[in-house]
């Protein structure tokens, strides 16, 4: 059976046809990615049909800084279905001014032996 | 009155990367002037990532990319003023601007860049009926507060436009516990990218009405309901297809328009299209001496190609205040039909070519599986197989100057059905 996605790994968004079977154990086999400009499309492809996974960006409140937000990111893609769990994490969290990029601002958030980092200098 | 060799107006990644391009070029008496509190312009409210794979290598936020840029102008000690409003150019390439740190002041540049971006057009650009109620709001401003100050628009939220904006905006939102009810879209296709609309909309299972607007808005002191219309292939809202949503904020994302007032006040012509400069393939405006890139030129989704637009501008300019540039004869670019929404460069000098030009494109409407063509002189002289081009999307097509030189008065683009054959 052929699958139809789009690539979310960059901007270029190519359209990907992966060719799957169900295995006899009920699993998803891809037997061939197409459509794909560059060898992460055809991971993401891969990756999204057996255990998708996203980048979450967000903000934390900041104290004494130039503005009352501080943007964040996840420092590595988490599983889609824990979006919500993290956001409640980053929602939770204040700090204050200076921060530097990528400073640890959650370690391994919800467990997932990721963190929440800063994406600018503030 | 202070002299400048080259003044950069507007530093988000256009302007920045203009002033690096210069740099490299050999330039050092740069100025550029940014009107908010820091430079970075509309990045630095994108806190999403999407941005630099190809100018880093990577994939950052905007925050992340704007940072990399600023750190870059820091170390080769380029000069940017901020709080500084550009408040008029003029051909002669004087300009006026107010700072608190410097006050009014007045600058004679032997160059300038235009890099001022472009802003939202608003509610009143697209007649929406009804009342005028709180709680309407253009998405990039809703962006704006809620993503450097924490102010949440609103809890029932509907977005009209399926731009970039309004999908990241519609995620945006539910994470933060809004529930976005819907966004809807005139157009029978989405003008967003494909990747936000899967990562924006389908992941969160939010629906995209496609072909279907806003055709009443309720509510007194607040909004209190919108009403959402299906359109015919003309866009006319079709009767008895009304149905209400119970919201108190509604997000416009109905496009985005080139900031050229200072453009028009130093008499650079505008192309109706665009609404941008016209320019040539060192991007140098209908003004001698005045260059412009990024967002002011033509509206971007992508900051990467921005940022390309910005170094060639700056290489330009470079060459402008250096060498300048030899007289000679110019040709057209332009769409050959109605296919092609525009061309730009709008204007070649074949014979000064010293690098390839790359020509950027919008069609004009949704194709799947065509040819695109290109024309010398009304003569069919090259043809690429396409196989989705969409309005959203830039294409981009580089002709060396062998492809250009022959050419006596127009290149034209356009979409033919099938594949036509040379022979
Ligand atoms: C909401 C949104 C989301 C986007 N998402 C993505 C994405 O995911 N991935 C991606 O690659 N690209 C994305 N883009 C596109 C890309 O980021 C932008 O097109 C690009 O950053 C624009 O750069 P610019 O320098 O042309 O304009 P701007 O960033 O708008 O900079 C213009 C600057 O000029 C200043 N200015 C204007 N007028 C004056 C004046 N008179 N005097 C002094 N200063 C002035 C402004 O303050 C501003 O700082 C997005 C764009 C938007 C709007
Ligand atoms: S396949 Fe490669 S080029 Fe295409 S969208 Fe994915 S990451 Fe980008």
């Amino acid at each position: 059976m052929k699958k139809e996605l789009t690539c979310i790994i960059c901007p270029m968004g190519c359209r990907l046809e992966a060719d799957c079977e169900t295995t006899e154990n009920g699993a998803l086999a891809i037997r061939s990615v197409t459509g794909n400009t560059c060898p992460r499309g055809e991971r993401y492809a891969r990756a999204e049909l057996s255990y998708p996974e996203r980048t979450v960006t967000s903000t934390v409140v900041l104290q004494g800084g130039r503005y009352r937000r501080l943007p964040v990111i996840t420092s590595a893609p988490i599983p889609k279905d824990r979006i919500f769990d993290v956001m409640e994490e980053i929602r939770a969290v204040s700090v204050c001014a200076p921060v530097k990029i990528h400073d640890i601002i959650i370690e391994n958030v919800c467990g997932l032996g990721v963190n929440i980092i800063a994406s600018r200098s503030l | 009155m202070n002299t400048c060799d080259l003044v950069i107006i507007g530093g988000g990644s256009a302007g920045m990367a203009a002033a690096i391009g210069a740099y490299k070029s050999g330039i050092r008496d740069i100025l550029i002037l940014e009107r908010d509190a820091e430079p970075g312009g509309i990045l630095l409210q994108c806190i999403h990532n999407g941005f630099g794979l190809h100018t880093f290598g990577e994939e950052l936020t905007g925050p992340s990319y704007a940072e990399r840029f600023t750190g870059q102008i820091n170390e080769l000690g380029i000069r940017c003023v901020t709080g500084a409003l550009v408040l008029h150019l003029r051909a002669d390439k004087t300009l006026d601007y107010i700072s608190p740190q410097t006050g009014y002041r007045q600058v004679k540049a032997r160059a300038v860049i235009l890099a001022m971006g472009c802003r939202e057009r608003p509610r009143g650009a697209i007649g929406i009926p009804g009342t005028r109620p709180a709680g309407i709001w253009t998405a990039g401003t809703a962006q704006r507060y809620l993503n450097l100050d924490g102010i949440m628009p609103g809890r029932r939220v509907f977005i009209l436009g399926s731009g970039d904006i309004g999908l990241i905006m519609a995620r945006r939102m539910t994470l933060e516990g809004a529930q976005v009810l819907g966004v809807a879209e005139l157009m029978p296709y989405s003008n967003g990218l494909q990747r936000n609309i899967k990562q924006c909309l389908e992941d969160f299972d939010i629906p995209l009405f496609l072909s279907h607007t806003v055709t009443d808005i309720r509510g007194q002191e607040r909004l209190r309901e919108i009403v959402l219309s299906r359109v015919d292939e003309n866009r006319r809202p079709i009767p008895g297809t009304e149905r209400s949503f119970a919201v108190d904020t509604l997000l416009l994302s109905v496009g985005l328009v080139p900031e050229n007032y200072l453009s028009e006040e130093a008499g650079i012509v505008l192309h109706p299209r665009t609404r941008g400069p016209l320019v040539d393939e060192a991007l140098q405006t209908t003004v001698p001496g005045i260059f412009a890139c990024g967002n002011v030129l033509h509206v971007h989704d992508l900051v990467d190609f921005v940022s390309a637009e910005g170094t060639q501008a700056g290489e330009s300019a470079a060459r402008y205040l250096t060498d300048g540039f030899a007289d000679s004869r110019s040709i057209l670019a332009a769409p050959a039909d109605r296919t092609i929404g525009y061309v730009l460069p709008q204007t070649v000098h074949p014979d000064r070519l010293d690098k390839p030009v790359e020509f950027k494109f919008r069609v004009a409407d949704a194709y799947r599986n065509v040819t695109l063509q290109v024309l010398k002189d009304g003569q069919v002289y090259k043809e690429i197989r396409k196989r989705v081009l969409l309005p959203a999307e830039m294409e981009k097509l580089t002709l060396k100057k062998d492809d250009l030189l022959d050419v006596k008065q127009e290149l034209a683009f356009r979409i033919a059905a099938g594949h036509i054959d040379a022979s």
